[in-house]
């Protein structure tokens, strides 16, 4: 019985790195870069939607929404700012700008919020599921964040297969100067991408602190690495692969410190992930790239 | 900086020769007058406390970054877990050091001695992540070496070594399991990382570590291998197709990266009494890469100067007290986009070429501007 | 070669344009006025900010008190140390190179058992308001400590345990990447196992961890109804919200990191209830030195209430002023004198503070204060 906990437990973390690691992986499979930033939207998203409901007592939608809009803006800022100057010089540069700006948003949010931790409230009203006698607890956050990081996938892949400005991200991502001699508008559709990435990072913000609520300014920093890591795991730049890495990791995670170590569940997991990228070294949905001559 | 390989079979080549040799000569030269020069203020007792204490940890980061500008910028290869094998050798270093106490009591020659077992150290680990794990390409290199790192860190953190009469005891997760007679004195404790360490690194040993990584380093580079090793970056499949070994040069780069990376995490761990796992996690290895690609990639001189001067910035910034970290986020944000951006790069060489022709004029040509 | 130039020169433009607003914060340092010079070296940026600021503020309410009674004057700077143990050592430097008289920190672990060294060779006089491993004072006989060691704390809550029969099966919740929780762990196991107690289940977490229901659920396996926790608020807040939502209820007891946890921003302090700690520190203790401290403390946080760290850092500032009060130093003693002059004073000194009361301090130089237990009810702490 604690073992199917353990997997709950899992599903719950992993749903939350699932959504981080789909704005991941679509920045990476349009912009071709590791926005190292990301995690740090994350916890700017969290702030702005604590700020509106504790200190401005709107309800949690407002909240939200005002998240989302924040996040947004500041996503296609940053782009714009730190990001789009260095377009098709190295992408090792644009990776050393995003860890500045992610050490820039840190310290913002230091300077901005203090550096005491704030107690997030849950957005989620929802009641706690209760199986077997109570044995297994399914809490409302887990339910709602499974759900959204469904909602968000499908939503995602509709978008890309049905959309113009979606099949303009597939064209950007499959070959950038092809689609710009199509016509295709590349600045505007790598701004559209970051500000969707940034409008999930919010969701995923007021997610992860109703789940764990100690919000402070690297709130954000270890679920981004982690869900890094995840997105990798299920195939960098694929939106089911994000998906199913993400939710993997946090199972795997789970179990591994209910039933083998807290203490060596870290080298345990990121042994398995050296392990599954050994055998199928693109990921567990990655496509396989042909390498031309 | 880029070197042009095209050229090697035309009469140019005893120019592009020249022009190496004078790229290396001014790498050394510059290494070795700041260390003069900064002898000279100490022994003339003109240099501060903190530029003392900055000396050693200046050492270490150029040789981490050089080393890491091996397999980033020469070998083309991403590695997000370079303080994994720093952290190797720090480790081996401070209980090689404390080991060997009775039998070497002579601390340069200890230091020596545990610096290169560090290296050795780290030679393994790097030979056991790199034989399989260069086979993966770009992103997922990167994901892979950073895993390293953070196992290393995780593994670390719950080790215990001790020391008695009897020789080492190595323990996971407490102290009790080392089984030690009275005598023996702890030499890393865990998540409180080594302890009863007397720091014995010096300057020296630091300088004399980055000749020795500079020599490595840019002898392979200059050499036929190390154009190998540039054409596998270049391009893969025509490397391949003249009969380069692909694997075999990737993994002497990733291997002569670590071991160099050892070393100078040993002369880390020996410059101070304790040092915890939680310095060699994913963000040391970001400060290391940071170094690197501001310097350039594949540009040795860069390397040293980037790591030196981003050592020092954030401790110059100390009298802006709570902006210091978000000045120095905005900083390395400016200098990317000034220094990779084609746009900006445009008014910038402006503004060098002047400044170079002024330099020239007054060092006679002597000077690092030369050669760009 | 360009890109190299462009590079350092990018670099110089920008701090020569930032350079200009930091101006005179270290400025005056260098003049040995009649001042005394006291530093601190803490993490006012990055994860562990919250306690170096914590530390920064309670010492700074103490100096402006002493400085506004007139008489002995403080001079107190801070350095970033970002709790790391190579920028503490420049910190450190930095301070030295200030003219630091007496060093009042480090506030983490690991920069302390960093400086402790240092301060040896430099003889400068070293009390540390929170470093609580037990062998910061080993370092040396000038290096003293002002919060409780680790083993002490360990010990004295297996005896409250044992001694008010709080429970029959003891689990033991700690975070396996600080020293601070580790070594609380390892006495508490010792003294129980001496007192003959049974330890059900031992978990931990990390750094990194975000949910602990994982770890929670392994404790209610083995029907803890006990937990043990030494760990800090910030994590104790999540650890509560986790057991609530499981329905989870033993009784909780925790530490002086655990300190804190009633004035977390926003925290629902009903899921505190009937937690217990050992604290030598109450915010809402109504003495009048205290109520003041707490006043003043607010106005430099920006309305956060002081924890243990703050009244540790406060005391401390205190601490070294009666000593030099009764011993005559001034800024224009030497550093080697003060030390020989503050080493001679705490040897026999008995101190009153925030933190205790008739403190007094052994030959390796810990602090001997009764650790007091309280009981959270009703949103406040009560004596246990």
């Amino acid at each position: 019985m604690a073992v199917l906990q353990y997997l709950i437990n899992g599903l719950s973390i992993g749903s939350i790195y699932a959504i981080i690691a789909l704005g991941y992986t679509m920045v990476y499979g349009i912009a071709k870069m590791l926005n190292f930033a990301h995690g740090d939207v994350i916890m700017v998203g969290a702030y702005i939607s604590y700020c509106v409901m504790i200190y401005l007592k709107m309800p949690p939608v407002v909240a939200i929404l005002a998240a989302i809009v924040v996040c947004t803006v500041l996503g296609v800022l940053i782009e714009a700012l730190a990001y789009r100057p260095l377009r098709g010089t190295s992408s090792l540069a644009v990776l050393i700008t995003a860890i500045g700006v992610s050490y820039f948003l840190q310290n913002a949010a230091q300077l901005i919020w203090g550096v005491a931790q704030k107690t997030y409230s849950s957005v989620v009203t929802m009641e706690s599921v209760h199986l077997f006698d109570g044995k297994i607890l399914i809490t409302g956050e887990v339910i709602v964040t499974i759900i959204t990081s469904a909602v968000v996938m499908v939503c995602l892949t509709l978008f890309t297969s049905k959309t113009r400005t979606g099949k303009a991200m597939r064209a950007v991502s499959e070959d950038r100067d092809a689609a710009q001699l199509m016509g295709i508008n590349v600045n505007r559709t790598i701004a559209v991408t970051f500000a969707i990435g940034s409008a999930l990072a919010a969701i995923a913000g007021v997610l992860l602190c109703s789940a764990s609520p100690a919000l402070k300014p690297t709130t954000g920093s270890m679920p981004g690495i982690r869900a890094f890591t995840a997105a990798v795991f299920g195939g960098i730049g694929s939106v089911p692969g994000a998906m199913l890495g993400g939710i993997l990791l946090g199972v795997i995670e789970e179990l591994c410190k209910g039933l083998i170590s807290t203490q060596f569940s870290d080298a345990i997991v990121f042994g398995v992930l050296i392990i599954v990228l050994l055998v199928k070294p693109t990921g567990l949905l990655g496509k396989q790239i042909q390498e031309k001559v | 900086m880029k070197k042009n390989i095209h050229s090697m079979n035309n009469p140019i080549r005893s120019l592009w020769n020249n022009k190496t040799r004078r790229t290396t000569f001014s790498t050394y030269a510059v290494v070795i007058v700041a260390f003069v020069i900064m002898q000279l203020l100490d022994s003339a007792g003109m240099l501060s406390y903190a530029m003392r204490g900055q000396l050693i940890p200046i050492c270490v980061y150029i040789v981490l970054a050089i080393s890491l500008n091996l397999v980033v910028g020469i070998s083309g290869e991403l590695s997000l877990g370079h303080a994994g094998f720093m952290g190797v050798g720090a480790f081996v270093g401070a209980v090689t050091s404390t080991a060997l106490q009775g039998l070497i009591p002579d601390a340069t020659l200890r230091l020596v001695f545990s610096m290169v077992l560090g290296g050795i150290f780290a030679a393994i680990m790097g030979l056991i992540i790199g034989i399989p794990v260069l086979r993966l390409r770009g992103d997922y290199l990167a994901i892979v070496t950073l895993a390293f790192g953070e196992i290393i860190r995780n593994i670390a953190n719950n080790l215990y070594v001790g020391m008695d009469e009897k020789g080492l005891h190595f323990a996971f997760l407490s102290e009790e399991g080392l089984h030690m007679s009275d005598a023996g004195k702890l030499v890393m404790a865990g998540p409180r990382g080594t302890v009863n360490i007397t720091p014995i690194a010096t300057f020296l040993t630091g300088f004399i570590l980055i000749l020795i990584t500079l020599f490595i380093v840019l002898n392979l580079v200059n050499s036929k291998e190390g154009r190998a090793i540039k054409a596998i970056r270049d391009n893969r499949i025509a490397a391949e197709s003249v009969g380069i070994n692909v694997m075999s040069f990737k993994l002497k780069a990733f291997v002569i990266s670590a071991i160099l990376a050892g070393m100078a995490g040993a002369l880390y761990g020996l410059s101070m009494s304790n040092v915890t796992s939680v310095k060699f996690s994913f963000t040391t290895s970001i400060d290391i890469l940071v170094f690197v690609v501001l310097g350039g990639m594949g540009n040795i001189l860069g390397s040293v100067i980037a790591a030196t001067i981003l050592t020092l910035l954030p401790e110059l910034m100390r009298p802006l007290a709570d902006y210091r970290m978000i000045m120095y986020a905005i900083v390395l944000i400016v200098v990317m986009l000034f220094t990779w951006s084609p746009k900006l790069k445009g008014a910038i060489e402006v503004v060098t070429g002047n400044l170079k022709e002024w330099l020239g004029k007054l060092t006679n040509k002597k000077e690092v501007g030369t050669n760009g | 070669m360009k890109k190299l130039f462009a590079f350092v020169m990018a670099v110089m433009m920008v701090v020569g344009l930032f350079a200009g607003c930091g101006g005179d914060a270290g400025g005056n340092a260098s003049d040995k006025g009649d001042a005394i010079r006291i530093g601190l070296s803490g993490p006012f940026t990055g994860d562990n900010a919250v306690y170096g600021n914590a530390v920064k503020w309670g010492m700074e309410v103490a100096v402006e008190e002493i400085n506004a009674k007139g008489g002995v004057q403080i001079h107190f700077m801070s350095e970033d140390d970002v709790s790391d143990n190579e920028k503490a050592g420049t910190a450190y430097a930095t301070l030295m190179d200030n003219n630091m008289q007496i060093f009042a920190g480090a506030v983490t672990t690991g920069p302390c058992l960093t400086l402790a060294p240092k301060t040896v060779t430099d003889n400068i006089f070293m009390m540390t308001p929170s470093g609580s491993n037990e062998d910061i004072p080993k370092a040396g006989d000038n290096v003293f400590q002002m919060c409780f060691t680790d083993p002490n704390q360990g010990a004295a809550s297996a005896e409250l345990i044992n001694s008010q029969k709080m429970g029959t099966k003891i689990g033991v919740l700690y975070d396996s990447t600080t020293d601070y929780s580790n070594g609380i762990k390892k006495s508490f196991e010792n003294a129980a196992s001496e007192l003959q107690m049974e330890i059900a289940a031992v978990t931990s977490f990390d750094a990194n961890t975000t949910d602990y229901k994982t770890q929670l659920q392994q404790l209610q396996s083995a029907e803890c109804d006990i937990v043990f926790m030494p760990i800090y608020a910030a994590q104790a807040v999540t650890v509560l919200t986790n057991a609530n939502e499981m329905g989870y209820k033993p009784v909780f007891l925790g530490c002086d990191g655990m300190d804190g946890v009633l004035t977390q921003e926003n925290f629902d302090t009903s899921l505190a209830e009937g937690l217990i700690m050992m604290t030598p520190y109450a915010a809402d203790n109504d003495d009048p030195a205290n109520v003041a401290f707490v006043e003043k403390y607010k106005e430099k946080s920006g309305g956060e209430a002081p924890n243990q760290f703050a009244a540790d850092g406060y005391d401390v500032i205190y601490a070294i002023y009666e000593g030099c009060v009764a011993k005559g130093i001034t800024g224009k003693t030497s550093n080697a004198d003060t030390c020989a002059a503050l080493k001679e004073y705490f040897a026999t000194a008995t101190f009153n503070g925030l933190t205790g009361t008739n403190m007094t301090w052994d030959e390796t130089g810990m602090v001997s204060k009764v650790p007091t237990a309280v009981e959270v009810q009703n949103g406040t702490y009560v004596s246990k």
